[in-house]
């Protein structure tokens, strides 16, 4: 037996030995995104309606500019674990906005928005989408679930045990904070922008956000490292909408499974005393 | 399905019934009176937990399919609206999606676990054939399912594993096309991939019934790895070997619902988030953990069609194991040296599964290779020698001396 995990322990170690070593090779890879403490981590984490709230005033003054939300209607700002309106308040914001559509006579028209409205795309096709910097601005409807980045060994397996779901949004955050002047050695095509979290570290997307650029109603500082996670936790939001009930229900699951599994336990030992 | 029953109903209408067709006296044969081993460990609870995840596969499954529509267009967007918009949609999705891991997760140890106690040998070979074929449905199963969500590494998976074909030698190309039915995968490519998945776990669910008909002929192995000789042996089905499972089954339901509940998006590519776009290529084109060993194993071989054989071979290569191993001594227990083979066999498929997330390049190629031939050598070398040079350690007389003799 102690030959056997001898060899086990050997065979983990050259593992880890062989899966460290790139990570040192690689100096201009792109950093990992720093870890943000955001509000729905964890087990009981929950969306901060206010965070949401300011994230969506972000997408909706300037990532609407570009990026299309099209799985969103607007009723689902008022879903319960969402930013918290009412659905008076989603009314208004459909409301506001234009929506392609035919009257009676089959006739195209462009009418108010209404609450089952999805968010409207902002180009008419994915060629005019892509006219501006080559690429078409991804939908971002699932974007905080869609950029992840990996974690690798031994990261991943501590991640299963402390829950760590929200690389989504600390990529983003991370992205819309960074982006900073090329490395000199760096060539940086016409027209491109050099981003330090981009895979490539090339990015068409030009710096969105600029401090003072979205006035916030609730004091909340209006820096670019606050506009970045409040738009972050947004995204999140769009992505699992259902994430705040989901961890509401796990949490009454585990407990009837653990009971269950301990009445079980003690079934399994009272039946098999007999054997014993 | 073997005859142990007593079944006598007590009420006049079953009776009547039994007498017509007597279903009840087999599912009393097979799941009360079954004559089980006492010395089953809890390693052995996983095929109570494979059919129950089969039948959570199949119950998720319909419900999904109640949602999703199977058109390029749409599909993506179905798949999105059952997370949205259907009420618990995100629980039975994410029941699927995680369903699929927690079978591959268990049916892994179900394998390693007849590996190592032996299984497979004399009179089980059948029984353990059949779980290959039950493995190999999973297999297509689970990548057509994949495929089913359309995002980026839904359509390229499917891209890549259907070219595997082309490399057959004269028919590879025609093969191809008419996989796909088309030039490239395209919506008649999704729309039979769906039909199949709908269709391949009730297969499935066929070879299991066959597969456990297979085992109550022969009845289980057990960790000594001898037969039943006397009553004192074996302990009927129920309650004993009902309670353990049940109980298994339990732990690993809490398993699985962290996994649903409170990490779904451990496992799923964020790629498969983005829609399917047929004219751009992800960075990394990885398959889902379940197959990374046998994806190392593929590009290991510099050969297309080497490659491929190798990949098929390896799992092939399977059916052949009750022949292969020439011991007659069944469990690793009495095996001393088998057992620091089968662990290097295990770190082994372990290391080509880490391997199937590198890049083929560099060190990782050559640690590739190397796994891989310690792979096919485990079963062609080392497996037929051992039988033969191996001292194996004296076996107990029987189950209820190995069980008692332990507890001294």
């Amino acid at each position: 037996m102690t030959k056997t995990k001898t060899i086990v322990a050997l065979a983990l170690a050259a593992m880890f030995a062989v899966s460290v070593a790139p990570a040192f090779a690689q100096e201009h890879a792109q950093p990992s995104p720093p870890r943000v403490k955001w509000s729905f981590a964890g087990p009981f984490g929950k969306y901060d309606e206010a965070q949401l709230q300011r994230g969506f005033k972000i997408y909706k003054e300037v990532c609407a500019t570009c990026h299309s939300l099209e799985m969103l209607s607007f009723g689902n700002l008022a879903d319960a674990g969402g930013p918290g309106y009412s659905p008076e308040q989603a009314a208004a914001v459909a409301a506001d906005y234009k929506v392609k559509d035919f009257d009676d006579k089959g006739q195209a028209i462009e009418r108010a928005g209404r609450p089952a409205d999805h968010f409207p795309s902002p180009f008419p096709n994915d060629a005019a989408a892509a006219a501006n910097y080559g690429v078409a601005p991804p939908d971002m409807s699932t974007l905080a679930k869609a950029r992840t980045y990996s974690r690798g060994f031994p990261w991943f397996v501590f991640d299963m045990f402390t829950q760590y779901q929200e690389q989504g949004p600390d990529y983003i955050a991370a992205l819309l904070k960074g982006y900073v002047d090329a490395p000199k050695d760096f060539k940086l095509p016409q027209g491109a922008n050099y981003n330090e979290y981009f895979p490539g570290h090339i990015i068409a997307m030009p710096p969105p956000l600029q401090a003072g650029q979205v006035t916030f109603d609730d004091g909340s500082p209006q820096t670019l490292e606050q506009y970045s996670k409040d738009v972050s936790a947004f995204l999140m939001w769009a992505s699992e909408p259902h994430m705040t009930a989901r961890k509401r229900l796990g949490f009454q699951v585990m407990i009837f499974l653990i009971v269950l599994t301990g009445l079980l336990y003690f079934t399994k030992k009272k039946v098999w005393s007999a054997v014993h | 399905m073997s005859g142990n029953s007593t079944y006598q109903p007590q009420s006049k209408v079953l009776q009547w019934f039994e007498k017509r067709l007597p279903i009840g006296g087999l599912m009393h044969s097979s799941f009360v009176a079954y004559p089980t081993p006492r010395n089953l460990n809890y390693w052995w609870t996983f095929g109570g937990i494979l059919s129950f995840m089969l039948g959570v596969q199949i119950i998720t499954g319909i419900v999904l399919a109640m949602h999703y529509t199977p058109h390029v267009d749409l599909a993506f967007k179905s798949v999105e609206t059952i997370m949205r918009d259907v009420n618990f949609g995100w629980l039975i999705r994410y029941s699927h999606a995680y369903g699929a891991s927690m079978f591959f997760f268990a049916v892994y140890i179900h394998m390693f676990r007849g590996l190592y106690y032996g299984s497979y040998k004399e009179p089980r070979e059948v029984l353990w054939i059949l779980g290959v074929i039950i493995y190999l449905l999973m297999m297509a199963t689970g990548f057509m399912g994949y495929v089913l969500v359309w995002g980026q590494m839904s359509f390229w998976a499917a891209t890549v594993i259907t070219n595997l074909f082309s490399a057959i030698p004269g028919i590879g190309e025609t093969l191809v096309a008419w996989l796909w039915g088309g030039y490239a995968v395209g919506n008649p490519t999704l729309n039979r991939f769906f039909s199949l998945h709908y269709l391949l776990p009730f297969v499935i669910a066929g070879v299991v019934i066959l597969h456990v008909w297979a085992l109550h002929v022969c009845g289980q192995n057990n960790p000594a790895g001898i037969e039943p000789k006397s009553d004192k042996d074996s302990v009927p089905f129920t309650p004993f070997a009902t309670s353990k499972d049940a109980f298994g089954i339990a732990c690993f339901l809490i398993l699985y619902a962290w996994f649903v509940f409170y990490i779904p998006g451990y496992l799923l590519n964020g790629d498969n988030y983005i829609p399917a776009n047929p004219s751009v290529t992800p960075a990394e084109i990885v398959p889902e953990w379940y197959y990374l060993p046998f994806y190392a194993i593929l590009r290991s071989i510099p050969n297309k069609l080497m490659g491929v054989m190798a990949l098929f071979g390896s799992i092939g290569i399977l059916a052949f194991l009750p022949w292969l191993d020439t011991s007659r001594v069944r469990s690793a227990r009495y095996r001393p040296v088998f057992r620091q083979f089968f662990w290097l066999f295990v770190i082994a498929c372990i290391g080509l599964g880490w391997l199937g997330t590198k890049p083929p390049e560099g060190v990782y190629v050559v640690l590739s290779r190397l796994l891989t031939f310690y792979y096919f050598a485990f079963f062609i070398i080392v497996l037929p020698l051992l039988g033969i040079f191996e001292k194996t350690k004296p076996l107990p007389n029987s189950i209820s001396e190995s069980v008692l003799g332990a507890k001294a």
